[in-house]
């Protein structure tokens, strides 16, 4: 163990570790929508995220950019953000909204056992991510530098970057916005009341098929988002890397309270620090080791998550 | 007939729930369903309201056919349903839970009115409208279904054992409510297993007995039946 490594890296790990957790935390919310109103776990959001990190590499192709090209400056750079964001957000949206009507919507209408939604769930997320693997002859490729991170301010020996400082607070914004909608919009009090109580959701006029729709669709966005971020941090993309983060997502889901918004971004924040802090105390292959040990911690003290179950308990 | 059910069957997997029955409700009228547990009467309400697809026969309301209908849109078309268990939102508050029943509903200054209506008739929900559906004690919640219920502005109320946990004296005024409802325009439909109360209080009932219709008649002719009053009544 290495503690002074801790120590003396401790303000850049724990920066490090809320963006990395930010970026977990928009991709968590994909799976804490879907099982607060089906409680399935919908395995395939990891390709839903996947999809999102390639749509917004294939948008900047479309200007002629690619990993070799120079850095844009500040017009050109928001030109390509806002194309970047909303190429993933479109393309994760559909892919999620596709993912329900062709792997679950149907075996809903047919009454199947949850078992057989845990296999369509897995052989989805396989079958897009094999795809995407056999499309790039399981290359990486690299991510153009839209946003060069440059330092923007120091406490003692912790520097911020900018792109630190956008992806928290991006993240940040999208929570407070979709937490609105959930808790303040009419639509929002439909994906509680369904979340809630299915049967009494439909004597109330609320449409099943739509709400769920929705919550596909907004945990879509979400993942979006999140890969744009994750592409902009990472620096490159390759065909497993929703699986690879979507492992870190589903434990932040689960340690907030899987269905609980605001548990998938404590738990995001929190895995993304505490994984740096096992990284900088163990070494870095230790890492992921280190999020599931914290998991079964917590989950044996709070077996619920740490803010607990329920879309629609989540209150103020 | 507002409602006209003709020769419905249900079941659950194998399990034979009704046995073709037939019964109308009429504008303006209070109908009781009575029976004993497991007769069907949650059942019936259940193909009513669309949360169970009916295995034959039809459903007409308002003289439209809906036995195909989801239940979403018949609630639209003016069913609503205070169902059995209650089914409150137990993580919304007592005022989101009364604005769920107006779901269907835009006009915000007569839902607005309607929720007023609503604590008019059960100032206990005024007394906690802030507070969580879910902490509400068993009658409270009984309140919250019924006033939920109303919320839609419905034309035909489904009433699922509505004093189904409620102490006497709260069993008369739930009652006298329905009276009251029932006066102010909407037609009830009123599934119970306090026999003695719905009869007295329903213009006309049916008696339903293992899935299958066995009775009909005034409230006051059943309550007089000897039959009905050996079987549901506790009175010799």
């Amino acid at each position: 163990m290495d503690f002074s490594g801790l120590i003396d890296n401790f303000g850049p790990l724990t920066v490090t570790g809320l963006a990395q957790g930010a970026i977990i935390a928009l991709f968590a919310l994909g799976y804490t929508l879907v099982y607060g109103v089906l409680r399935l776990i919908n395995f395939a959001h990891s390709e839903v995220f996947l999809l999102g990190t390639y749509a917004c590499l294939f948008a900047w192709g479309l200007f002629g950019l690619d990993q070799n090209s120079a850095a844009p400056a500040v017009g050109p750079m928001l030109l390509y953000m806002v194309v970047g964001l909303v190429a993933a957000i479109i393309v994760s949206g559909a892919a999620a909204l596709t993912v329900e009507f062709v792997a679950y919507r149907p075996l809903r209408r047919r009454n199947a056992p949850p078992l057989a939604f845990l296999i369509t769930a897995i052989g989805a997320s396989l079958f897009i991510s094999e795809v995407v693997g056999v499309a790039t002859h399981r290359n990486q490729t690299g991510v153009p530098p839209i946003i060069q991170a440059r330092p923007v301010f120091t406490i003692g020996d912790t520097t911020v970057t900018n792109l630190q400082i956008l992806i928290v607070l991006l993240a940040l914004v999208m929570m407070f916005a979709l937490d609105r909608f959930i808790n303040g919009s009419r639509l929002g009090r439909g994906v509680r009341a369904v979340a809630q109580n299915p049967d009494s959701a439909a004597l109330m006029g609320v449409n099943k098929s739509r709400v769920i729709a929705l919550v596909f669709l907004l945990g879509g966005l979400m993942a979006g988002i999140a890969a744009v971020m994750y592409d902009l941090k990472i620096g490159v993309t390759r065909y497993d890397a929703g699986f690879l983060l979507g492992i870190d997502a589903f434990t932040a889901a689960v340690l907030g309270g899987i269905g609980n918004l605001r548990g998938a971004l404590l738990g995001g924040l929190l895995l993304g620090v505490l994984q740096n802090y096992a990284a900088g105390l163990f070494g870095s292959q230790w890492l992921h080791a280190a999020s599931f040990v914290l998991l079964v911690v917590i989950l044996l003290f709070r077996p619920t998550g740490l803010l607990g179950e329920s879309l629609g308990r989540a209150r103020a | 007939m507002l409602l006209e059910i003709d020769n419905v069957t249900l079941a659950y997997g194998r399990i034979q729930a009704l046995h073709g029955i037939s019964m109308t409700v009429g504008e303006g009228e209070v109908v009781a369903l009575i029976g004993a547990n497991g007769a069907g009467k949650s059942t019936t309400m259940r193909a009513i309201s669309g949360l169970r697809p009916v295995a034959q026969g039809t459903i007409k309301f308002d003289g439209e056919d809906i036995t195909k209908l989801r239940a979403d849109l018949r609630v639209i078309r003016g069913v609503s349903q205070s169902p059995e268990g209650r089914g409150i939102f137990p993580g919304m508050t007592v005022r989101e839970n009364l604005e769920m029943g107006a779901y269907t509903r835009r006009n915000r200054s007569e839902i607005d009115e309607d929720l007023q209506r609503a604590f008019t008739l059960f100032p206990r929900l005024k007394e906690r409208e802030k507070q969580a559906g879910g902490t509400l004690s068993g009658g409270e919640q009984q309140m919250l279904a019924v006033g939920r219920a109303l919320m839609s502005r419905p034309k035909l109320l489904l009433l699922d054992e509505p004093s189904m946990g409620l102490a006497p004296m709260l069993i008369q005024q739930i009652f006298d409510i329905i009276v009251e409802i029932n006066q102010q325009g909407t037609t009830v439909l009123l599934v119970e297993q306090n026999a003695q109360q719905a009869l007295s209080r329903a213009h006309r009932a049916y008696v339903l007995e293992t899935g299958r219709i066995v009775k009909e008649g005034t409230g006051a002719d059943l309550l007089n039946d000897p039959a009905v009053k050996d079987a549901y009544l506790g009175v010799a």
